[in-house]
């Protein structure tokens, strides 16, 4: 092989390195977790920060909204027995309610509740409404709500 | 009764098809022209077959038969009849049936037009095609039959998934998908043909490129229509959102976007040929990939169907489609050489590479965030996927590289050039760039990437603009007055060519208006009670009140609110809340006013009649109309380009590449 070749190969193959690397950084960086408030728990500090879609049913009795205000607070649970409060802005879906699935977009705060950024009940796309009131599946929860809805979460004017 | 009679047809296209994919590879032994012939009867009998089930499926469909399984499982007496024909391929089984028939229809098209052609490949690539027929009835026979018989037939069905009749866009978007899917197996059967041939000669890539070309534009539409339809319907605003089932529909676009530009360097100098066929080859198996991933349940999102056995089946079927392609390639792929070589590294010639190699970065990136969710989740159990900064912040680089690209490319003259030609091709339009770049930034564009974005689509838009006259002015140079010039030179001089450029033209506007919309837009949530108001940049929105309207197979909640800009009146918006009768969750529908360079966009979230109040997530989104206008342009110059022209129609374009450079630089100033 001629030098320039030798030098296109090895062009290419760092370019390739390259690119292997940032695509694995951006990965790593980018990783959004499906939990329920089990797992959340046992991340531990892993959760501060980190980008979360937290699966669960909303706990009767559970719901507080501040009046004059779209802010919501609820209880999320699990089958598991997991439990997690939750903190929420923004104007809640129409569905939202006690023993509804939902799937809360946010990350882990520092003093121990789930900071909720966008809020998503579950949806299903067959035909049976999910029953109300049973005990959630989280997996099956955050199935329903993966791809759906998923936009990008604005920032606030 | 005509569950029975389905079965049949979809029975008797299972045979003709293995039978046809049979006699077309001994017929492609042989030589045979007999052989051929009957390949093209079983061809023809496969269309006819999945025709005629795909008739008595909408027979059923319309009559409201429910001893048919899957209008037992899809039809209603309560849905309007456009509602239950699209029930066709709004699920599962349908949908693979209706694939059938697009199947069909291509097949046909694509033998009948080939049928005294290019005898040495056409068998092959019909015992291809009808390959893949088999394939897709064996799933209609087997794991996803649509026409099973319902015992004790229920009174009334459930209906489509309400998402999928809330929006007439739903009417257009999948056949449109389908069309651009399943006309990949076109190109794939060609591709297979020169490879099993050993051979792909000059004559065979026109082909080629025109039968990519088909799907490549309803693949184009589809998409476009995808997030057009995501952007009238599902209320968060905007039109893509890395959805892996999105991305199964991208990823096919963009190998074929790439090996249209690679087919191109084939026609032209006779080389790549190896690469163009890998690229087709690719296409076709990112086509099954992205239709696994639909139809296994691995991902549940709006377009996703229910879980079923179908999916092992398309894995298999993936599996051998690689493993044939991945075989065919080592095993031929040598005999596929160069007849020409490419000159220069800053040429156009080079470009055309570097095209190529940034599709297919961008193919690889976008394919590694939608598979590795699913290889951790089969591998370590684990759920999680790849967020979208991860999309954005690889793409965004790479769409804005191409971007320029498509300006530096044409600019450039084919082969070698000399540095001061390179200087006065590629010094213009910086013109162009600048004078956008400025503009942007005096309207108050600050993004980094959107400013960048704008001033190479400056770069590009003049390029592309300069080569769409060129002709023109070539034309009356040589004496003809203006208008005939017009007329002329873009349909007679290359029309290839000028439709080329069209498509340019239409793909600058697209990344222009994707970069502006998703930066320069402004949302709030508003929380409002009957008759408040509320300001969101230059709009005064005023909720007057909720109301509540009945039809046939929905109940609406309308929330009417007054819109006013700059103190002048612009109507009422009603974004609404739907209940279907067959789900429990309402499925909102957002209401979008269209100006010429920005939508308002209203969505509701919550809504009550009884309490008066309303909670609304309000947007302003710029150019997003755009999007759907320039994608109309990318398919109309498509479809310029492959007109059936006079004989020898590119001929023209090849004259013109080659006049030396200097001559374009000296027609332009």
């Amino acid at each position: 092989m001629s030098r320039g070749r030798w030098f296109a190969v090895g062009a290419l193959a760092a370019a390739g390195g390259a690119f292997v690397a940032i695509t694995a950084g951006g990965i790593g960086q980018n990783l959004v977790y499906y939990w329920g408030p089990t797992e959340l728990h046992a991340a531990g500090d892993r959760a501060v920060g980190a980008s979360i879609r937290l699966g669960g049913l909303v706990a009767e009795n559970s719901i507080v909204r501040a009046p004059g205000s779209s802010q919501v607070e609820f209880d999320v649970i699990d089958r598991p027995g997991g439990r997690v409060h939750v903190k929420c802005t923004g104007v809640p879906p129409q569905m939202f309610r006690e023993r509804i699935g939902v799937v809360v977009e946010g990350t882990m705060s520092r003093a121990g509740h789930f900071e909720g950024r966008r809020l998503m009940v579950s949806h299903s796309n067959e035909y049976r409404a999910p029953d109300e009131g049973q005990a959630v599946d989280v997996e099956k929860t955050m199935r329903t709500t993966r791809g759906l809805d998923d936009g990008p979460s604005r920032p606030q004017p | 009764m005509i569950a029975a009679a389905g079965r049949v047809f979809i029975l008797l296209a299972l045979l003709v098809s293995s039978a046809g994919a049979v006699a077309g590879f001994a017929a492609a032994r042989r030589g045979s022209a007999a052989g051929w012939r009957l390949t093209r009867v079983l061809a023809y009998a496969f269309a006819a077959s999945m025709a005629a089930a795909n008739a008595l499926m909408v027979w059923a469909l319309l009559a409201r038969d429910f001893s048919v399984s899957y209008v037992a499982h899809v039809g209603s007496r309560s849905v309007p009849d456009w509602v239950a024909v699209v029930s066709l391929w709004s699920s599962l089984e349908g949908s693979i049936l209706f694939w059938g028939l697009v199947l069909g229809a291509y097949v046909t098209a694509a033998t009948r037009a080939n049928r005294a052609r290019h005898p040495e490949y056409m068998p092959y690539a019909a015992a291809v095609w009808l390959a893949c027929g088999a394939f897709f009835s064996f799933l209609l026979a087997g794991p996803a039959q649509p026409f099973l018989t319902v015992p004790h037939p229920p009174a009334d069905g459930p209906g489509p998934n309400p998402l999928l009749q809330n929006h007439v866009l739903m009417v257009v978007h999948p056949p449109f998908l389908y069309l651009g899917y399943v006309g990949m197996t076109i190109p794939f059967g060609l591709a297979s043909a020169a490879l099993l041939r050993g051979r792909l000669g000059h004559d065979f890539i026109r082909p080629l490129r025109d039968w990519l070309l088909l799907p490549w534009i309803f693949l184009t539409v589809a998409i476009v229509l995808g997030g057009w339809w995501a952007y009238e319907v599902l209320g968060w605003g905007g039109y893509w959102a890395w959805d892996p089932v999105e991305n199964a529909s991208f990823l096919p676009w963009l190998t074929a976007t790439a090996a249209l530009h690679s087919a191109l360097l084939t026609e032209r100098k006779g080389v790549l040929k190896g690469w163009t066929v890998t690229l087709v080859l690719a296409t076709f198996l990112l086509t099954i990939l992205g239709t696994f991933m639909t139809r296994s349940g691995v991902f549940n999102s709006v377009h996703s169907f229910t879980q079923s056995a179908i999916g092992p089946t398309i894995l298999v079927f993936l599996a051998l489609s690689l493993v044939w392609s991945v075989g065919l390639l080592a095993a031929r792929i040598d005999r596929l050489s160069a007849e020409g070589r490419l000159e220069g590294s800053a040429s156009r010639d080079g470009m055309f590479l570097v095209n190529n190699l940034l599709f297919v970065l961008l193919t690889f990136t976008i394919l590694i965030g939608t598979v590795f969710p699913l290889v951790v989740e089969a591998t370590r159990g684990v759920q999680m996927s790849v967020g979208r900064p991860y999309f954005d912040r690889m793409a965004v680089p790479i769409g804005v590289a191409l971007l320029l690209l498509m300006g530096v490319g044409p600019a450039l003259p084919w082969g070698r050039a000399t540095p001061d030609q390179l200087k006065r091709a590629l010094l213009p339009p910086v013109v162009g760039a600048l004078a956008a770049a400025a503009a942007a930034a005096l309207l108050g564009v600050r993004a980094p990437w959107t400013l960048v974005a704008l001033a190479f689509g400056g770069y590009t838009a003049q390029v592309t603009l300069r080569e769409l006259w060129l002709p023109v002015a070539r034309r009356r140079a040589q004496g003809a007055g203006l208008r005939q010039a017009l007329v002329e030179s873009p349909l007679r001089q290359g029309r290839r060519r000028t439709a080329a450029y069209v498509v340019h033209a239409g793909a600058v506007l697209v990344v222009v208006a994707i970069a502006v919309s998703s930066t320069m837009g402004t949302s709030k949530e508003l929380q409002l009670r009957e008759g408040e108001t509320a300001t969101l940049g230059a709009y005064t929105l005023t909720f007057l009140k909720a109301e509540q309207v009945r039809e046939p197979h929905r109940e609406s909640l309308v929330a009417r609110i007054a819109v006013a800009r700059g103190g002048r009146d612009l109507g009422i918006l009603t974004p609404r809340m739907n209940h279907y009768e067959s789900q429990r969750e309402p499925v909102g529908t957002p209401a979008v006013r269209t100006s010429l360079f920005e939508d308002l966009y209203l969505s509701v979230m919550n809504i009550d009649a009884s309490q008066g109040t309303v909670g609304l997530l309000a947007m302003v989104n710029p150019m997003v109309a755009w999007i759907w206008a320039a994608a109309a342009v990318m398919a109309l110059g498509g479809l310029a380009a492959l007109l059936p022209g006079r004989r020898g129609a590119a001929a023209p374009a090849r004259v013109e590449s080659r006049g030396p450079a200097p001559s374009r630089v000296a027609a332009e100033g």
